[in-house]
């Protein structure tokens, strides 16, 4: 059995050290070891989003990657998205729209969301649906999680609009 | 009097009826009744007095969870059906 | 968007239906923060002090007889701390166990979870190991040495039940459902079924049209995203604590006594929350091997499946064969219908044939009807229930029978329907009559809609209806309400929350108390904090908790008036409890105030409430679906879908449109793509979320869910349950889509695109 390494990553804004073996996931790591188990295994090989977190801004099924190859990483995942004790617009929105059942999907979901909203902050239905097919839901049927995104859109070019006017 | 609905598989014990009027204040004692009128369907319907694995009683509308116990009104339908699991 | 269409309430009353404060309303969801910053915790996020974590080994054959299990390689392995295999469950012999909705042979449910002499499909359990670390378990499970004598697999429903098929279980006879004759020989077919109603013969003698019809349907899986997982530790003193998802704690914890030979009292199941069930999360999987390895290693044990696991051994829906006649007078009213089917039931006895055969006809007034069904084993996985559980393989063959005599009638879809609707007083072919129902309601709103009124404009567009029936169920529910000294209450209740009950059952709560939604803090609690509660399943958790709710406001409200008059000093037939108010001779004081001061002059309020009313009323669904077919590939896509429901009353109208919209959904996969694939060792070849591909939000548009409310008048608040009806209408409305796109008839599911593509191809030869 190899021995374990030792890695270094940003989580959620705060540098974290941890020990890990070459074979372990960061999904694994994340769970296990770091103790944030918002993102989900659901199927172990990167065909439902349910592990889906932010490295270096990108959404990324992190059953799919080794946590030793995330040194230096910039990862983030939903314990990180909510600004003190309020709530993101993601999440509010989610909330709103009744876009979660049984709520397993919802954190892989919101980061995932988040990343494409942070790339296409107005996109239409279509490109909404085209981005997060990875990301699978069983109970809503989606309806309501494409009416939540929308709405977070929405909402977070509004927040960025009175940010812009607030600094000019 | 309350009506006990045949099953399609012992209409032939029941002179090929589809329900059969029977007398009693509960499930069992209308199955006892339609016994009395026709020997040895008690013994298919419901063995030793008891409700099969898997069978259920519906009175009028409704599954009831009381069983044979169930009691019943001289307008009753009684039924018994496979019971039904949802998911 | 959803709307809500009000019917006209019962016919003749003239009154029109109540208006509620709470009811009705979109309150955000009592877990709602838990949930959206991953705090909630699901099965496989509880962590109990010194757990270690559990492997299972799983048959490589569909079907074979387990000669011998040697583990004495995976218990030397260092950091293995126990190994189990059926020899560690004890024998149930005869014993059949009730749970509530339904029975089990404890026999067959035992051998499901560690195989006794027999593998019945690939993938059943052999053993299972426990050990410091999952890689660990996963390598010792590898060690584990079984000889295995492989038998010919029977994998086709039509084939095991002819009488040269291999016989699955030895001690299985055919069964006749309503006599509890038996036959006298093994037999793959553990049941038969029959219904009759009138003179079939006399029926189509007197049809002017008729059409028969034979149907396949594949096996489908109800595919939620958490995999099964259960912790168990099995302590010193010999109380088993078992954490896991699950739609019933109560369930598990009788499963589990019964298969452990424990009492039940020393049981108790702690629900974590649930990552979808859909029906799938009732029978236990890993409970009792974890509770065994616990015993053996003095350790808490997590077992977690995969989803290869999750789709190779956990209860799949039966795939089916289904033949279809139906006659038609020259009106278009039906004289005559006949069913045969046969269901999988998997390894063991048990498909839902009684539901699917109760369903069958069930949209419709039927003078004169037959139906036959089976219950036949084949090596694939023991079926479990999957929302609606068989109902919509028949709908999906009877809708496409009636689509295509209403083309010979020259008659609209929707409009036959509407004539040969069932309504209260119909009486179905198996002797039961609907109390009041939506059907009807359901079919004026479809054709009430801007979705019907809107032309369809390109070639290869079509567009079909379809209708389908769930009975929903009652059962027991308990609650527990403790007023805190503010005067919120805190709601403590058995039914776990897979879609947002817990609000829906608060917001009951608080509707008859005259709170708001926010002044309830419901719970769900494990077995031994609150009392019995049936599955989260059957779609009766906001009819039955939400009535034991209502029955526990009505108990405190009894309490408050009482002590009320007591602190006010004047006969108790001068207060009552009205709007929310104690109301006294010259005194009006609200809930909160009341119980505020209360709180400080005598004992704790706390109410009960229980339930186990049976008059659910039973729902009705109608799918409106546009697609469009592309003629070079075969692929379907959806234009346009609209679902009406028939709701009773929509407590919380986002939820029951979330029910709509994800069970309409589901039927949409099942309709157009997700099948299990076998080849002929009966290896199951797309066990993974990418060629058993569930829809995707790219596959869909948005779902109108439109909510009918026909009251039910079997419920205070006139619930019905919502949850499982939307899944039988769309493979129906989807094939008379197709139909109406490009000409060809599917009589097999799913239609995925090299199945239509053939038939179109079929077409232009």
């Amino acid at each position: 059995m190899a021995k374990k390494r030792i890695v270094t990553a940003t989580i959620n804004g705060r540098e974290e050290e941890f020990l890990c073996q070459p074979r372990q996931t960061l999904l694994e790591v994340l769970r296990n070891t770091l103790n944030l188990t918002g993102a989900k295994e659901g199927c172990s090989n990167g065909n439902c989003g349910a592990c889906s977190v932010l490295i270096n801004g990108r959404a990324v099924n992190s059953c799919m990657v080794l946590a030793v190859e995330e040194e230096g990483a910039d990862i983030e995942t939903i314990e990180g998205l909510a600004p003190g004790n309020g709530l993101d617009p993601l999440q509010e929105a989610f909330l709103e729209n009744a876009a979660l059942q049984c709520g397993i999907c919802t954190p892989g979901y919101i980061m995932a969301a988040k990343a494409f909203l942070d790339e296409n902050p107005n996109p239409t239905e279509k490109e909404i649906r085209f981005s997060l097919a990875g990301n699978l839901c069983r109970c809503t049927g989606y309806d309501k999680i494409v009416r939540a995104i929308q709405q977070a859109a929405k909402q977070r070019a509004e927040q960025s609009a009175s940010c812009e006017k607030e600094t000019v | 009097m309350p009506r006990l609905f045949i099953p399609p598989l012992l209409r032939p014990n029941c002179e090929g009826k589809e329900e059969v009027v029977v007398e009693g204040a509960t499930v069992l004692e209308a199955v006892q009744s339609l016994d009395q009128q026709y020997s040895g369907v008690m013994d298919h319907l419901c063995p030793e007095g008891k409700l099969r694995a898997g069978m259920s009683v519906t009175v009028d509308q409704n599954v009831t969870p009381r069983g044979l116990a169930q009691k019943v009104a001289p307008e009753s339908e009684i039924h018994f059906l496979p019971a039904i699991g949802g998911g | 968007m959803a709307t809500i269409d009000e019917t006209k309430a019962v016919e003749g009353s003239g009154d029109t239906p109540p208006k509620y404060k709470v009811i009705g309303t979109r309150p955000i969801r009592h877990d709602g923060a838990d949930k959206v910053t991953g705090r909630a915790l699901y099965g496989a996020d509880i962590k109990v002090k010194g757990m270690i974590y559990g492997a299972v080994l799983r048959s490589p054959h569909a079907h074979a007889n387990i000669i011998s299990i040697d583990t004495s390689k995976a218990e030397a392995l260092p950091g293995v701390r126990a190994v189990a295999t059926s020899a560690d469950l004890p024998e149930p012999g005869d014993k059949i166990a009730e749970l509530g909705e339904g029975s089990v042979v404890l026999n067959h449910l035992s051998s499901n979870n560690l195989a006794r002499t027999k593998v019945l499909y690939k993938g059943h359990a052999v053993a299972a190991v426990a050990a410091d670390n999952l890689h660990l378990a996963q390598e010792a499970a590898n060690l584990i040495e079984v000889k295995y004598e492989v038998l010919p697999p029977v994998m086709d429903v039509l084939k095991a039940m002819e009488d040269s098929a291999p016989v699955l279980n030895p001690d299985v006879r055919t069964e006749e459902a309503s006599t509890g004759e038996k036959g006298d020989k093994p037999t793959n077919i553990a049941k038969h079924i029959v219904f009759e109603k009138g003179d079939l013969e006399k029926g189509f003698a007197e049809a002017e049209h008729i059409v028969e019809r034979e149907f396949r349907t594949s096996t489908v899986h109800q595919g939620y995203i958490e995999p099964h997982v259960a912790t168990a530790l099995w302590n010193n003193d010999g109380q088993i604590t078992i954490w896991t998802p699950t739609q019933g704690t109560f369930s598990v914890r009788q499963q589990v006594a019964e298969l452990l030979f424990v009492p039940l009292a020393r049981v108790k199941v702690v629900p974590a929350e649930i990552g979808g069930g859909f029906g799938g999360k009732i029978s236990v999987y890993l409970a009792p091997a974890a509770a065994v390895l616990s015993r053996k290693s003095g350790a808490p044990v997590q077992i977690v499946m995969d989803r290869t696991d999750v789709l190779q051994a956990t209860g799949p829906t039966p795939g089916s064969a289904i033949k279809i006649k139906m006659g038609v007078d020259a009106e278009g009213r039906i004289t005559a219908a006949e069913a045969w089917m046969a269901y999988e039931a998997g390894g063991y006895p048990g498909s839902p044939i009684g539901a699917g055969a109760m369903c069958v006809f069930s949209c419709y007034d039927i003078p004169n009807g037959r139906v036959e069904g089976y219950d036949v084993c084949v090596n694939k996985p023991r079926t479990n229930a999957y929302r609606a559980p068989g109902a919509t393989n028949a709908a999906f063959a009877t809708e496409t029978v009636v689509d295509e005599l209403c083309e010979k009638l020259g008659m609209a879809p929707v409009d036959f329907r509407l004539l040969n609707a069932s309504k209260e007083g119909t009486r179905r072919i198996d002797g039961v009559t609907y109390p009041r129902v939506g059907l009807i309601e359901t079919l004026e709103a479809i054709k009430a809609s801007d979705h019907f009124k809107t032309p369809l404009t390109g070639k290869n567009q079509g567009r079909g209806i379809g209708s389908g029936f769930w009975f929903n169920a009652g059962l027991k529910s308990a609650v527990t309400a403790t007023v805190n000294t503010d005067g919120s209450v805190s709601l403590l209740e058995g039914s776990t929350d897979i879609g947002g009950s817990r609000t829906a059952i608060a917001m009951q709560f608080a509707e008859t108390l005259g709170l708001a939604a926010e002044d309830i803090k419901p719970y769900v609690v494990d077995t031994d904090s609150v009392g019995y509660t049936d599955v989260t399943g059957g779609s009766r958790v906001t009819y039955a908790t939400g009535w034991a709710a209502y029955e526990a406001a009505k108990d405190l409200q009894r309490q408050v008036v009482a002590r009320a008059a007591e602190l006010w000093d004047v006969d108790p037939a001068l207060v009552s409890y009205e709007d929310g108010h104690v109301v006294g001779p010259d005194k009006s004081v609200c809930f909160k105030e009341i119980a505020m001061e209360l709180s400080t002059t005598g004992e704790p309020l706390v109410g009960s409430g229980v339930s186990n009313h049976n008059e659910p009323g039973g729902a009705f669904g109608t799918h409106l679906i546009d697609v469009d077919v592309d003629p070079d590939t075969g692929k379907v896509d959806i234009l346009r879908y609209t679902a009406a429901q028939d709701c009773g009353t929509a407590i919380h109208p986002a939820y029951v449109e979330g029910q709509i919209q994800g069970g309409a959904v589901q039927g949409i996969g099942w309709g157009l793509n997700e099948e299990y694939w076998y080849d002929e060792e009966g290896s199951m070849r797309n066990a993974n979320f990418l060629d058993y591909r569930i829809p995707t939000c790219y596959d869909l548009p948005m779902i109108d869910a439109i909510i009918v409310e026909v009251p039910n008048p079997g419920h205070p608040y006139g619930v019905r349950g919502v949850g499982e009806v939307p899944i039988v209408p769309p493979p129906a409305a989807l094939e008379a889509a197709i139909y109406d796109a490009v000409g060809v008839r599917m009589y097999e599911l799913p239609m995925s695109p090299p199945r239509v593509l053939h038939e179109l191809l079929k077409k232009e030869s």
